[in-house]
């Protein structure tokens, strides 16, 4: 399945092999794009300039508010700009070793390949990359890398590429060859034979239930961190899409890998509703230290250095500060557990610019980071120019999702999978600034390949949503909902997402043992129950209806957590973010078991009640040597 | 803290709206003002009764997905601050707060407190873009492009359509948007050769939306969460001007 040659010649000869549609016959083939964040945006974009019938749904009221918008810090490409050694190899290597490898060589070469291509992509659109004095792009280092590679907007890197990909995307409904519907939630998939039909939605603000027909479907409905309740993704982020996927034959992969994002302003409140990030970018010029006492009452600046301790630069010498998440993250939750926090519920960390303040004078670090100190001060009241920043981690990517082929096609026939919403690429842990570059990859440089590949094997199909499997589709999905509404209980659905998010933290967060997740598999199924008898949802399915929305949301939610905890449990030995504290080196490092885990665990699902079955995808590595991290 | 609320409660598009009453007991200062409207939906849910419709998604100011009027200011009283990032320290315990829709002919409500933007959407399509096909790009330094116009397309760029500005304007114009997204363009030298067609065309747009016309009152720009400048609308129109006198129209979405 993977194309045999070099490592460096894999993609280039695949894609030379790959079928192709001719423009006269693309607009005879219709494809289905769920999402418009930067994987979905740039695929339906590039699918429509090629000439295909696209149809293109989001669940905002504009696709240029997909949470890709929310994205700091920057992209990740090998352009060697500064002559500081970067290559391909490079990217590729770190993006390996940072995934702790349990991610597929062939794969990852193949984003550190098409990385470059992303950027010229994004300037020639108009995207406002940050410039030096020259007029050409500048860069930054970025978390868990020894060059300067990454590219950035600003704090709002996220943004001005969405809006690269929103603008040629309206480029494209403009021309007629996307149609978008904003507004609208995808609630199943239509599948006939193991091969993707179509999707049944619901309209948001009618409420009606429909289904749409293709011949082929691309789910790029990004990741799934508000499992947790409180994370850093927006409020609408959900699982539904792929989970659907999932139980109509998809199989899911590694659900148990989260990223725990170190940089984050630490929670506030039970009434919080999520966890905001400050870009990691922060980090590069930021030192991270707590009190050396346990029970610390003075004020920052009261603290003389010597009674600082700035733990990462301490154990971790040649990278400091700039360590990969996982380990600043286990790092920082160390400290505050040891009684070492900062701020009012002793929860957080410092992050400290009175150095680089020194160094580099305010304006320069007014001008890199101005607007995340401006939104730290809207949040807590505080000034990080005189006094250091609380930062403490939270739940932030998932590198698991359905399991893709080298093509990005999931289990199931015709089902594409791209973006934020497959396994693909980030093995246990992802990197800084690599999550926008593999989203545009898969959408601009990827898919367009590999779902012609796919189509052209179907010239000439009908394709039509009036067969029986839609609206035996389209029934279930009316029962699902009409359940939620039939309850009727006395809880409302956020009360039941806290209590679920607290679980899943508790017990499958940044540190796992198999005491804890057994639990949890007791405690998510009860809880459960309770909700499907007890959650209450006011109002009717055929009207606009937000409850009912996050009712949906939630439901799958239960089901995911156990999925999540059943894979953290199968996987005993650590890996990435994957800490089980059962397996871990005299340091406190994460510690893999190569003999017995060197594998994607891939789900199947085997019916409501019954175990899902695990498959595994052997990972080889012939190129590298899988190494035991060390940022010492 | 206690306060009293008054929120626009609107069925649907064609049914008349009114502003119900509502009072609100402990609430924290340390909550957004999300999360304040979040505590008053859950205990209306509580209680069996409709909670209220709103637009919202990261909740971190960047999305552009929430905003309504808060006494009858856009995003409220904070400057630079979308609805999201304005934290309830901003009031005191016993006040009195008026929430309603985003009001603007181009901007029917559609429940409560959520409108439908859609027109701005339309207004990009008609030519706020840059005409690339996905791998006709040339290598990314090749075109230097000054820093200084680097980043005032990139002021321009951060506008995140919210629509602010148009609830904001008493006649309900939609220049400063619309010079936002024709300036972050314009300005780079990727956006000269389609820059004429462009404003025509995205002013054509807005002319065709039920937006009002530019009077300069200046309440787009003081509400503007991005911090958006008025500049832009003059120059916006000078790009408008110069397709005219070519002749260039603009095509609409
Ligand atoms: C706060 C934050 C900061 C980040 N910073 C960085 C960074 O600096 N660098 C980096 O590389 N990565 C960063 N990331 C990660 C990165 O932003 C995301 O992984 C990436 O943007 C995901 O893109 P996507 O296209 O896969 O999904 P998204 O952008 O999440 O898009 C999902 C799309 O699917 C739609 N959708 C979802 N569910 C449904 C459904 N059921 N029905 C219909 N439509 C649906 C949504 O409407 C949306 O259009 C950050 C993430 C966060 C949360
Ligand atoms: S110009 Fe400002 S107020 Fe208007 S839509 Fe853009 S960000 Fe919102
Ligand atoms: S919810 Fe995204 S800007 Fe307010």
């Amino acid at each position: 399945m993977i194309p045999a040659g070099p490592l460096a010649d894999k993609w280039t000869n695949h894609r030379d092999h790959l079928k192709l549609v001719s423009p006269a016959n693309r607009r005879k083939f219709k494809i289905i794009v769920v999402g418009s964040g930067l994987a979905g945006g740039a695929a339906a974009a590039s699918f429509g300039e090629m000439g295909y019938n696209v149809e293109c749904f989001c669940y905002q009221d504009s696709p240029r508010r997909a949470h890709s918008i929310a994205a700091q810090g920057g992209i990740n490409a090998a352009k060697n700009y500064r002559n500081d050694g970067d290559s391909i190899w490079r990217l590729f290597y770190d993006t390996i070793k940072g995934g702790d490898f349990r991610s597929r060589e062939a794969n990852v070469y193949r984003l550190a390949e098409v990385s470059m291509e992303i950027i010229d992509q994004a300037v020639a659109q108009g995207v406002p990359f940050a410039r030096e004095y020259g007029g050409l792009l500048d860069n930054r280092s970025f978390g868990g890398a020894q060059v300067a590679r990454t590219f950035y907007s600003r704090g709002q890197t996220g943004q001005q590429l969405l809006l690269g990909a929103y603008q040629a995307l309206a480029r494209q409904i403009a021309a007629g060859t996307v149609k978008m519907y904003p507004r609208t939630e995808m609630l199943d998939l239509v599948v006939e034979k193991n091969r993707a039909r179509g999707i049944v939605i619901r309209d948001l603000i009618t409420g009606q239930v429909r289904s749409h027909a293709a011949h082929t479907v691309v789910l790029a409905t990004g990741g799934y961190s508000n499992v947790y309740n409180l994370s850093t993704n927006a409020i609408g982020c959900n699982t539904t899409a792929i989970w659907r996927a999932y139980r109509r034959g998809a199989l899911f992969a590694n659900p148990s890998f989260g990223q725990i994002h170190p940089t984050c302003i630490p929670q506030a409140g039970e009434h919080q509703s999520k966890l905001t990030l400050m870009s990691e970018s922060l980090r590069n010029d930021g030192r991270i230290w707590v009190p050396v006492k346990t029970d610390e009452t003075r004020a920052a600046d009261q603290i003389p250095e010597n009674e600082r301790d700035y733990f990462l630069e301490r154990k971790y010498p040649a990278f400091g500060n700039l360590v990969p998440r996982d380990v600043a993250s286990r790092n920082a939750k160390t400290v505050v557990d040891q009684g070492r926090g900062v701020g009012p519920m002793k929860n957080g960390v410092y992050l400290d610019f009175a150095d680089a303040m020194k160094r580099l004078g305010r304006d320069t670090i007014e001008e890199r980071y101005g607007n995340l100190i401006e939104m730290y001060q809207r949040i807590t009241g505080e000034d990080a120019y005189s006094t250091p920043m609380r930062i403490f981690p939270a739940p932030h990517y998932t590198m698991g999702g359905l399991w893709v082929d080298y093509n990005l096609m999931s289990t199931i026939d015709g089902l594409f999978v791209i973006g934020e919403a497959n396994f693909s690429d980030h093995g246990a842990n992802r990197l800084g600034a690599s999550a926008l570059m593999q989203g545009l990859a898969d959408g601009y440089f990827i898919a367009p390949y590999t779902v012609a590949n796919y189509l052209s094997a179907h010239l000439g199909e009908e394709v039509s949503a009036s067969s029986d499997p839609f609206s035996r589709t389209e029934d279930e999905v009316r029962q699902r909902t009409g359940k939620l509404l039939a309850a009727n209980g006395t809880r409302t659905v956020d009360s039941f997402h806290r209590e679920l998010g607290r679980i899943v933290w508790d017990e499958c967060g940044m540190e796992r043992n198999a005491k804890g997740i057994h639990h949890a598999l007791i405690k998510i199924p009860a809880l459960r129950d309770q909700y499907h008898k007890n959650v209450r949802v006011p109002g009717r399915g055929a009207e606009l209806n937000q409850e009912l929305e996050r009712a949906g949301r939630v439901a799958d939610y239960f089901d995911l957590a156990e999925l999540m905890c059943r894979d953290a449990l199968s996987r005993d030995e650590s890996c990435g973010c994957h800490f089980r504290s059962e397996h871990q080196t005299d340091e406190g490092e994460a510690l893999r078991h190569d003999d017995q885990f060197s594998y994607v665990a891939a789900w199947e699902y085997a019916g409501d009640g019954q175990e899902p079955r695990m498959h595994k995808e052997e990972l080889s590595f012939e190129f590298v040597e899988p190494s035991q991290r060390s940022y010492k | 803290m206690r306060l009293h609320l008054q929120i626009w409660r609107q069925e649907n598009p064609s049914a008349s709206g009114n502003l119900v009453k509502y009072t609100l007991d402990d609430v924290s200062e340390d909550s957004s003002f999300l999360e304040m409207l979040d505590l008053l939906n859950e205990q209306l849910v509580g209680k069996g009764e409709v909670p209220v419709v709103f637009d919202h998604d990261c909740r971190e100011g960047i999305c552009g997905s929430c905003g309504v009027m808060i006494n009858g200011l856009a995003h409220g009283p904070s400057a630079r601050t979308a609805t999201c990032q304005l934290h309830m320290r901003t009031f005191k315990d016993g006040d009195t707060i008026q929430i309603e829709p985003w009001r603007s002919a181009a901007f029917p409500v559609i429940r409560d407190l959520m409108v439908d933007r859609s027109s701005m959407d339309r207004i990009v399509q008609a030519g706020g873009f840059i005409s690339v096909r996905t791998g006709s790009a040339p290598e990314a330094n090749l075109i230097p492009v000054p820093k200084g116009d680097s980043d005032e397309a990139f002021d321009a760029a951060a506008c995140i359509g919210c629509g602010a500005c148009v609830a904001q304007c008493p006649n309900g114009a939609a220049q400063l948007f619309t010079a936002a997204k024709v300036g972050h363009l314009n300005i780079l030298p990727q956006g000269r050769p389609e820059r004429y067609e462009r404003a025509a065309g995205m002013v054509a747009q807005m002319e065709a939306e039920s937006f009002g016309s530019c009077s300069n009152y200046r309440e787009c720009e003081a509400v503007c969460p991005k911090g958006i400048s008025v500049d832009w609308i003059a120059r916006m129109n000078r790009d408008f001007l110069v397709a005219r006198l070519k002749g260039i129209q603009g095509k609409t979405a």
